[in-house]
């Protein structure tokens, strides 16, 4: 730092390492939970301290599936999540980069139409317009697929709004060159454009992975057949089984589960996801 | 907005957003406007009879005092998430920017939360300070405090401000480092040898310098509270007690879903996409400032 | 590469979609519940039983999440023209389905359409009452059916010397002091309140609801549960939270945990508890009838049932429903219900279900398991006691839970919070009417 002030520095890891504790607590508290038996977890005061049934629980969640929901085991719901969040993600920035493209690059005519038509959606969650949404998707056999997972939730500008504002921090002098070269818009796009967003594509793909990965409502809306129950839809219904109390360790255990595959894209790309993310916003 | 260089016309481009036209089309524009239309009936759950009644359901929200309340509700919650969030990762981020060593450690190690699910977030807290079972229940019940969400308003308003903030500290604490790393050392060292401490120094350089940052941020955080903290509020309070947390996001919901007044509720959402679509061009018109003079 | 990962996110949901997709020989019928954990290990078992009975059709269970998500599910499938054949429906939603006459198939009326025997008379009066038009005719298929019982903690009416459960009001009040001097932290707690605390209270005491038998006999029903009997009794009970007679625990079943750990030694909720209490509570216990408030009447008259029914929607082959009324008579034979009832806690819905019960001796193995019944049948239902039928009830409920939290922290008083349910319930009473004309 600018001047050598140890005790400063000692305070501010010291706030740091406070601060993780207040942050990693809740998560703590689930580990602890997932490891002891349905008795212990009804006796106050509740553990702090991890018990021994961890494997006990984690063999019970693997195998025994969701708990009456006759829902498929955990493990095949990880799986349904993950091709979820997966097709969410990459469809997403797919088509996300395709249109940006068009709008930054082309002069053609309805562009604005066509952009502010995008735009429009860019936060209005899923939520506030399910029930039409869920008559759409009825309409077109979607129910119990995967499109009808994952496609209704890619209609949203967050992705195309991203895109256009990386497009348009490139320098013109690079398309100048690229025609120069004699290079047509789609080798301009494949050869300049998706190499330089790079990073920012990462950061989409985190954020989308998350986003998708975590839906609630809308799979539980659109899914009859078990083979596509998602894994956050099943701890939901752990939680309000009708009159009976909930197994806690269980359901902690399924969480843990269920928090790992997103905790683990966030930590092992956040290089790449920081960058992107805070490179566009400067 | 388009580039000063482009391509000209020709038959490509339209290929290229039609992707993303048809998608929104279909699966943002058409659900839309049926709810856009919905809003001016009243109709049974079923959909078996219905009545054309113009603004009767608008009239009856501008009439109800619960639709007051929750919009009340709903400003006072995200703008305690947004400045508990960014409060918190303020502090924290001053912290990191500050000690270097460990930096990305201690970055590994706050962001996560950001990959928890809103419904399983609600789960952990409910968990924590479940008014019988709850660990943190028991701890304030030993300093003589009895912790009762499911009673008391103001509590229950606490626990999902919490846990809203919690899931959203790691998002905050990224985009401030990342704004102090940019600033030039050279400025900070500057003030440094003019004597100014490091408090100083923050209140008079390092602040200044991120408030962009702090102002994006700002409409972001409000943006979360408003509409993603759904699943929060689902899992932790249904709106409860006493409507005490039921935000705009969650009436729509409870209104439409599990009340099944569906022109009540698509009035609701009427309402909500015209903030939305506000919010939006306010970001929208800051966002494109900001490109143009940098 | 994100074209390359398309390709193959693309493959592999083809490749199980289509694994999942396989072709049923028999006829598949749906059944959307709202039964999670060990229950709905219970309804699949049934399900399963009576697909290894014949061959030609297979009822699935579905679970569509908690009561409210699976009646919107089947609600929004009916308009998109996806529905199931069977829907289980909370006895709250039982007005909203009734008007939906476009789209629901009474299932008295699929039975004979069928040709499947169906004999009214073995199925219990306080049950099926709920769910008969003003003819008689029935609509749907009782199946979880409870009613709200005293239950308490037997060592801890030991600890304080409590000799009996409490059969009245006034009894309650100095059993809970009596458990608070001996250093128990409440008396008592309840769950779903508005159900226990106005709703049956009112039919145990033979008060009205609303008007118009309790909205049986139309849609201009109005409310009158504002009365005084209901907003004393509120208030005493908000006043004896101040000693720490009364603790609140949340809605629904939230403070099962508040009795199952031992810190309030009475609790008065639905009998279909007796699993969880059974499985939870390190202590003798057992359950009585409703306390009786004196002060309105010296004769309890009998409870209303909640949980849920199961109806048919309309809009499949009538070969389909051939399936639904077999699976329906399977049902509720006495051996699938006499077990069903055993191992919930719900009552048997059919009089032979219950003499079967008695033969096995369930009853001497299991003292008090048969107060629900017995409080249910104490009487012949009269129009304030045989049920409730009122439109928007869901959000009725939500609005009486409201008022009533308003009371238990003080910012209303009883008569208030009462008066503004009554009018706030009325306005959505109005709605209905208006939406359903």
């Amino acid at each position: 730092m600018i001047e050598n002030r140890p005790i400063i520095t000692f305070l501010s890891h010291l706030f740091l390492i406070f601060g993780i504790l207040i942050i990693a607590f809740p998560i703590w508290i689930t580990f602890v939970a997932a490891t002891h038996d349905a008795v212990r977890m009804v006796q106050i005061p509740l553990p702090l301290l991890p018990g021994d049934q961890f494997f006990e629980n984690l063999k019970e969640t693997l195998t025994r599936g969701m708990k009456g929901a006759s829902a498929p085991p955990v493990g095949f719901m990880l799986l349904n999540s993950l091709i979820m969040a997966m097709m969410i993600a990459v469809g997403k920035i797919a088509i996300s980069l395709l249109s940006a493209f068009a709008i930054v690059y082309f002069r053609f005519p309805f562009r604005m139409a066509f952009f502010w038509m995008i735009f429009i959606t860019l936060m209005l969650p899923v939520e506030v317009r399910i029930l039409p949404t869920f008559e759409v998707v009825a309409n077109l056999g979607m129910l119990n697929s995967y499109w009808g997972l994952s496609i209704p939730l890619i209609a949203s500008a967050t992705a195309t709004f991203m895109f256009r504002q990386v497009f348009l921090t490139i320098p013109d002098e690079l398309l100048e060159a690229a025609r120069i070269d004699g290079a047509g818009p789609l080798r301009f796009f494949r050869d300049i454009l998706i190499p330089l967003s790079r990073t920012n594509i990462a950061a989409l793909f985190v954020i989308l992975f998350i986003y998708g990965w975590n839906q609630y409502l809308w799979p539980l809306l659109i899914t009859t057949d078990q083979s596509m129950y998602t894994v956050v839809m099943g701890i939901k219904q752990m939680l309000d089984a009708a009159e009976q109390s909930p197994d806690w360790h269980l359901i902690m255990m399924t969480s843990l589960l269920a928090m790992l595959p997103p905790v683990l894209v966030v930590v092992l790309m956040q290089s790449l996801f920081v960058k992107g993310l805070t490179e566009t916003e400067k | 907005m388009l580039k000063r260089v482009h391509f000209g016309p020709s038959a490509l481009p339209y290929l290229l957003v039609a992707p993303q036209i048809i998608i929104t089309l279909i699966f943002f524009i058409w659900p839309a406007s049926q709810a856009l239309y919905q809003s001016l009936l009243i109709q049974d759950a079923f959909g078996l009879s219905t009545e054309f009644v113009w603004f009767e359901n608008f009239k009856e929200l501008f009439t109800d005092e619960h639709y007051f309340g929750a919009f009340k509700r709903t400003i006072i919650f995200s703008f305690s998430v947004a400045a508990l969030s960014m409060g918190f990762a303020l502090t924290l981020a001053a912290m990191a920017d500050r000690v270097i060593k460990g930096a990305t450690t201690y970055r590994t190690l706050l962001i996560w939360p950001y990959a928890v699910a809103p419904v399983l977030a609600g789960a952990l807290w409910v968990f924590m300070l479940d008014p019988t079972l709850g660990i943190f229940t028991y701890m304030l019940g030993s300093f003589g405090y009895e912790w009762n969400h499911k009673l008391n308003g103001n509590e229950a308003m606490l626990l999902v401000i919490f846990a809203s903030a919690w899931k959203q500290v790691a998002y905050n604490f990224l985009f401030f480092l990342a704004g102090m790393q940019a600033i030039p050392k050279s400025l900070i060292e500057a003030a440094a040898i003019d004597g100014a401490g490091p408090v100083r120094r923050f209140i008079t350089i390092v602040f200044p310098l991120i408030s962009p940052t702090t102002f994006f941020l700002l409409v972001l955080n409000v943006v979360y509270a408003f509409f993603e903290t759904f699943g929060i509020v689902h899992t932790v309070t249904q709106g409860g007690p006493a409507k005490a947390t039921e935000i705009l996001v969650y009436k729509v919901f409870n209104d439409g879903f599990i009340g099944l007044d569906l022109g009540g509720s698509a009035a609701q959402s009427v309402i909500l996409m015209l903030i939305v679509i506000v919010l939006t061009v306010v970001q929208f018109r800051y966002v494109e400032r900001k490109v143009e003079y940098t | 590469m994100n074209f390359r990962k398309l390709t193959l996110a693309t493959a592999v949901a083809f490749a199980l979609g289509g694994a999942s997709a396989s072709t049923f020989a028999a006829t598949e019928v749906q059944w959307w519940h709202a039964m999670g954990g060990v229950n709905g290990e219970r309804v699949s078992k049934i399900a399963e039983d009576f697909n290894a009975t014949q061959s030609d059709f297979e009822v699935v269970p579905v679970y569509k999440g908690n009561y409210t998500e699976t009646m919107t599910a089947a609600i929004a499938a009916f308009r998109a023209k996806q529905q199931p054949h069977i829907v289980q429906v909370f006895e709250v939603g039982t007005a909203t389905m009734m008007a939906a006459e476009g789209a629901v198939y009474p299932v008295e009326q699929v039975m004979t359409d069928s040709g499947e025997a169906f004999d009214k008379s073995t199925y219990l009066p306080a049950v099926i009452s709920y769910y008969q038009t003003s003819d008689g005719e029935l609509l749907s298929m009782p199946f979880n059916s409870s009613t709200p019982v005293l239950w308490y903690n037997k060592d801890a009416f030991n600890t304080a010397g409590i000799d009996s459960a409490p059969t009245t009001w006034d009894d309650m009040k100095t059993a809970s002091e009596k458990l608070v001097a001996a250093g128990y932290k409440c008396g008592f707690s309840f769950g779903w309140q508005s159900w226990v605390m106005m709703e049956n209270y009112s039919a145990w005491h033979d008060t009205a609801i609303g008007t118009m038998e309790n909205g049986f006999t139309g849609l201009g029903t109005e409310f009158v549960f504002n009365n005084d009997a209901v907003k004393t009794l509120l208030a005493n009970v908000a006043d004896w939270s101040k000693d720490g007679l009364f603790k609140y625990g949340g809605r629904r079943g939230d403070s099962l945990s508040m009795f199952t750990n031992g810190e309030c030694a009475m609790w008065m909720n639905s009998s279909a508890y007796y699993g969880s209490i059974k499985k939870q509570a390190k202590f003798e216990f057992g359950q009585s009838m409703l306390p009786l408030d004196t002060a309105v009447t010296d004769k309890a008259q009998n409870s209303v049932i909640g949980g849920a029914t199961l109806w048919v929607l309309k809009g499949h082959e009538q070969d389909e429903y051939k399936g639904v009324a077999q699976f329906m008579t399977y049902l509720s034979s006495a051996e699938v219900q006499a077990w069903w009832h055993q191992e919930t806690g719900y009552v048997p819905i059919t009089t032979p279900a219950y003499e079967l019960s008695k033969e096995q001796g369930f009853y001497d193995s299991n003292p008090g398991t048969d107060t629900a019944i017995k409080q249910l049948s104490l009487n012949t239902p009269t129009p304030n006691s045989r049920g409730l039928r009122f439109g928007n009830f869901v959000q009725i409920r939500d609005v009486i839970n409201e008022e009533m939290e308003a009371i238990w922290n003080g910012s209303k008083t009883a008569s208030d919070a009462m008066d503004d349910a009554a009018e706030r319930g009325n306005a959505l009473l109005r709605k209905f009417e208006k939406a359903n004309n």
